[in-house]
């Protein structure tokens, strides 16, 4: 279970939100919305503790997660709205660093996001969508609870869209969780909104 | 450990898919060294000499080139995130850097000093006081060097400054690296200079990588 209480953050010197709470059980997901520029790729890096709260506590299972930011990693999956995908690599190569520290085959992943056949394509010939669908593939080759993603929708089409959906409601069936930010509509069934800003 | 493996890993797989710029820093090494003849002349006493200094400013210089990229792809594409989520502390992310930046380009810049500095006709007596001198020498330009590069992280015109941050405190390492084989050119004991390279590495070791990995939380 994740708690936010009272969250505030900085961004570049300026106030993005404050006082922001919210409770996540096991096996739900809530989606972040609100206009460009609210917060919500603030807020899911601060869950993720790549950036410090101003003010406010993360909670995971009651313990303070951000005490703690190398065991608080090990919880999640972060897919930011960048792809994190170096060109010069294969698509399986690429997910050989998340893969290894999962101790699983990459393939699960490009299984997952139906990009098998292209395996052993340099990524620098995916399209957008495709690129963007590697970065997702990360996701199921983690073991961690907490899944974070910015915009995972951005630019997939609709069947892709559909196999994100799949992870998500497995991933949740595990019991673990999913915070999401988004403008599109999302597959994530009786997921709970926040909207900011 | 296995985590550390598994950053050192995919650092040194990026080195092999970019090769380019692993040779073009040992290259960079070898024709700044080989200016050195042409611009003061080929007089062999002359040369052998300067050829410790020339070969720890070339090496220096060399070591300076990959770094503008060492952080600053992950950072522009996301990757740090990656990197930084590992479970790894960010100083073990630094460490593993730090590691990867001195096998791909300290190892390779100790092993053609050898021939370099035989070409420059260094005194055959000061040859090993020379290696012994890089080997933590190296090390110790690669933690500083990956140092700088977190620091600069962000920064706008950060490949300017750089070479501006990593240079100055690259000095004592110079000093001491150089002094070493022109002791044992002169018939003196390198081992002074040894001993305080070595306490330099004794220091930079474990500060450094932290010093990266506050760097590179702090980086926006």
């Amino acid at each position: 279970m994740l708690q936010v209480d009272g969250v505030a953050a900085f961004r570049g010197g300026r106030l993005v939100f404050r006082d922001l709470g919210f409770t996540v059980p096991a096996g739900e997901a809530l989606i972040l919305t609100g206009p460009n520029g609210a917060g919500k790729s603030t807020l899911l890096r601060l869950l993720a503790g790549l950036l410090p709260a101003a003010a406010g506590r993360v909670l995971w299972q009651g313990e303070d997660a951000l005490a703690d930011l190398p065991l608080h990693a090990q919880r999640i999956a972060y897919v930011g709205h960048q792809d994190a995908v170096k060109p010069g690599l294969t698509a399986a190569e690429n997910l050989a660093f998340t893969a290894r520290i999962g101790r699983v085959a990459p393939d699960v992943g490009l299984a997952a996001m139906g990009l098998s056949a292209l395996a052993d394509l340099p990524a620098r010939m995916l399209s957008a969508g495709q690129r963007r669908r590697l970065a997702l593939a990360r996701l199921p080759l983690s073991p961690a609870l907490l899944w974070l993603v910015d915009e995972p929708t951005l630019g997939l089409d609709a069947r892709a869209v559909e196999l994100f959906g799949a992870l998500a409601s497995e991933h949740r069936a595990r019991g673990g969780l999913v915070v999401a930010a988004t403008h599109a509509a999302l597959p994530l069934a009786g997921a709970a909104e926040l909207r900011l800003g | 450990m296995s985590r550390f493996g598994a950053v050192l890993a995919r650092e040194l797989r990026l080195s092999l898919r970019h090769a380019g710029d692993t040779v073009a820093a040992l290259l960079f090494f070898l024709l700044v060294a080989a200016l050195f003849p042409l611009a003061v002349g080929p007089a062999p006493e002359v040369l052998g000499r300067i050829a410790p200094g020339i070969v720890w400013v070339a090496a220096l210089l060399a070591a300076l080139l990959p770094l503008d990229r060492l952080f600053g792809a992950d950072f522009e594409d996301g990757s740090l995130d990656l990197l930084l989520l590992c479970g790894l502390p960010a100083a073990g992310v630094a460490g593993a850097k730090a590691a990867a930046h001195w096998l791909v380009t300290g190892l390779p810049l100790l092993i053609a000093a050898g021939p370099l500095a035989e070409m420059l006709r260094l005194p055959e007596v000061a040859l090993p006081a020379l290696l012994a001198g890089l080997v933590p020498g190296t090390v110790l330009l690669s933690l500083l060097g990956t140092t700088g590069a977190a620091i600069v992280l962000g920064a706008r015109r950060g490949g300017v400054l750089l070479p501006l941050l990593v240079l100055p405190l690259s000095v004592p390492v110079l000093i001491f690296g150089a002094a070493a084989a022109a002791a044992a050119a002169d018939g003196l004991s390198p081992k002074p200079d040894l001993l305080l390279l070595a306490a330099l590495l004794a220091g930079a070791l474990p500060l450094c990588p932290i010093a990266t990995g506050a760097a590179l939380r702090a980086a926006e």
